[in-house]
C-alpha cells in the first residue's frame, strides 16, 4: 500500500460535540496503518489541546491524555496556528506538552507540537493528499 | 454475556471483554485466560501489568505496533519483537493481552 | 490544481469562511455551497472580503443553493461564477483535492 499524506483538521472545541474524540480515534486507526499523518488545530480545534482537561464530571471518555499517546503511534507533524491561539488569548505553554521518540536519535524526545502561522499552514494544506476535516 | 467467578458475575462484551474495567482482578484475568485454555505465567503477567498501566496513563489499549515497540523500551529489547508477543499470546498479543487485562479492544485493531 | 475550497456555512453565523480565506493559499479556488452562498450578495460586509479574496482566488458559487435563497445573480458580487451540480462535480475533477470548513 503506497503512502499517502493524510491532513487531519481540527477546528471543534473538544467536549460540546463528539467531533474531537471521533477525530483522534480515526486518526489513531489511521496510524496504525502506517500511512503519513499530520494534524492542524484550527479555531476553537485548539481548545482540545489545553491542560488539566478532566471530564469526570461530566460524565463523558475523558480523552485528553490519549493525544499524548500520538508520539507512540508516529504522529508527530502536529500543528497550531498562531492566529487561532492568539485570539483566544492562549500561548503554546497553555497546551499540553506533546513529544515523541526519535529512535534514530538515541530516543530523544522531541516536541510534536508546532506553532505556525496562517500562510505556513496554507502551505502544509496544498501539500497532502487526503484532507479530512472534524 | 458474562463470566461467573466466586459466586459474582462480571458483564462482558460478545468478544469476552469486559464492560467495567474497574471490575478486573488478577483472578478474573487468571479465569479469562483459563477458559481459552492458557495458563499465565510471569512473561504474561509483565505484559498484561504493562498494558494495565498504559491504559491508566493514555486512557487507550495501544495498537499491536505500539505496543511491540513500548514493550521492548520497557521490557527490553528481545521482549520488544512481534514473535515473543505472539508466543505468548497466540490469539494477537494485543487483543488477548487486553482481554486479560480488563480494557477494551484495542482502537486501530480489525 | 491545487486545493478546492469548499465553504457551506453563513459568515454571519461561522467563522469558516474568514479560516478559508486565512488559510486558502493563491490559487487555490473557493466554491460557496448551501448556507454559504450568503457570503456574496452585496452590499455587505462578507461580499467586501470575498470581493477581494478574488484577486488570489478563483470564487465558485453553486446556481441551486443561490436561487433557493433568493439571492438574484445580479446581488452578486462581480467576477463570480456560477456553477450547476455538473459544474461542481467538474470542479472537484479539476483541483487535486478538496478541502471543505464545516
Amino acid at each position: 500500500m503506497a503512502t499517502k499524506k493524510f491532513l487531519y483538521i481540527n477546528r471543534k472545541p473538544p467536549h460540546g460535540s463528539i467531533y474531537a474524540l471521533e477525530s483522534l480515534e480515526v486518526v489513531l486507526i489511521g496510524a496504525a496503518f502506517e500511512q503519513a499523518v499530520t494534524l492542524a488545530f484550527i479555531d476553537d480545534g485548539v481548545y482540545q489541546l489545553l491542560q488539566n482537561q478532566d471530564s469526570s464530571a461530566i460524565g463523558t471518555k475523558n480523552f485528553a491524555p490519549t493525544y499524548r499517546a500520538l508520539g507512540d503511534y508516529d504522529v508527530n507533524r502536529i500543528y497550531v496556528e498562531r492566529e487561532s491561539l492568539e485570539l483566544r488569548g492562549l500561548v503554546k505553554e497553555d497546551l499540553m506538552p506533546l513529544t515523541w521518540e526519535d529512535e534514530d536519535d538515541d530516543w530523544a524526545e522531541k516536541d510534536s507540537i508546532h506553532v505556525v502561522g496562517s500562510a505556513e499552514l496554507a502551505e502544509i494544506i496544498e501539500q497532502q493528499d487526503v484532507i479530512l476535516n472534524f | 454475556m458474562s463470566i461467573e467467578l466466586d459466586g459474582k458475575s462480571y458483564e462482558t462484551d460478545e468478544e469476552g471483554y469486559l464492560v467495567n474495567l474497574s471490575d478486573w482482578n488478577d483472578q478474573l484475568a487468571t479465569a479469562m485466560a483459563k477458559a481459552d485454555g492458557a495458563t499465565l505465567d510471569e512473561n504474561h503477567w509483565e505484559v498484561i501489568n504493562f498494558l494495565r498501566d498504559y491504559y491508566e496513563e493514555y486512557q487507550i489499549a495501544p495498537a499491536v505496533r505500539v505496543l511491540t515497540k513500548a514493550v521492548g523500551k520497557k521490557l527490553g529489547k528481545d521482549k520488544g519483537t512481534s514473535k515473543y508477543l505472539y508466543e505468548l499470546f497466540p490469539y494477537g498479543p494485543a487483543k488477548q493481552a487486553c482481554k486479560y487485562a480488563g480494557l477494551p479492544k484495542p482502537t486501530g485493531c480489525v | 490544481m491545487s486545493v478546492l475550497h469548499i465553504v457551506n456555512k453563513s459568515p454571519y453565523d461561522r467563522n469558516s469562511l474568514e479560516t478559508c480565506l486565512r488559510l486558502a493559499a493563491a490559487g487555490s479556488a473557493i466554491l460557496l455551497i448551501e448556507d454559504g452562498v450568503y457570503a456574496a450578495r452585496k452590499p455587505s460586509s462578507a461580499a467586501d472580503t470575498l470581493q477581494q479574496a478574488l484577486d488570489n482566488h478563483p470564487l465558485y458559487a453553486l446556481q441551486a443553493d443561490l436561487q433557493a435563497r433568493g439571492l438574484a445573480t445580479d446581488s452578486l458580487i462581480d467576477g463570480i461564477q456560477l456553477v450547476d451540480y455538473d459544474g461542481f462535480v467538474k470542479l472537484t475533477t479539476e483541483y487535486d483535492k478538496t478541502q471543505s470548513w464545516l
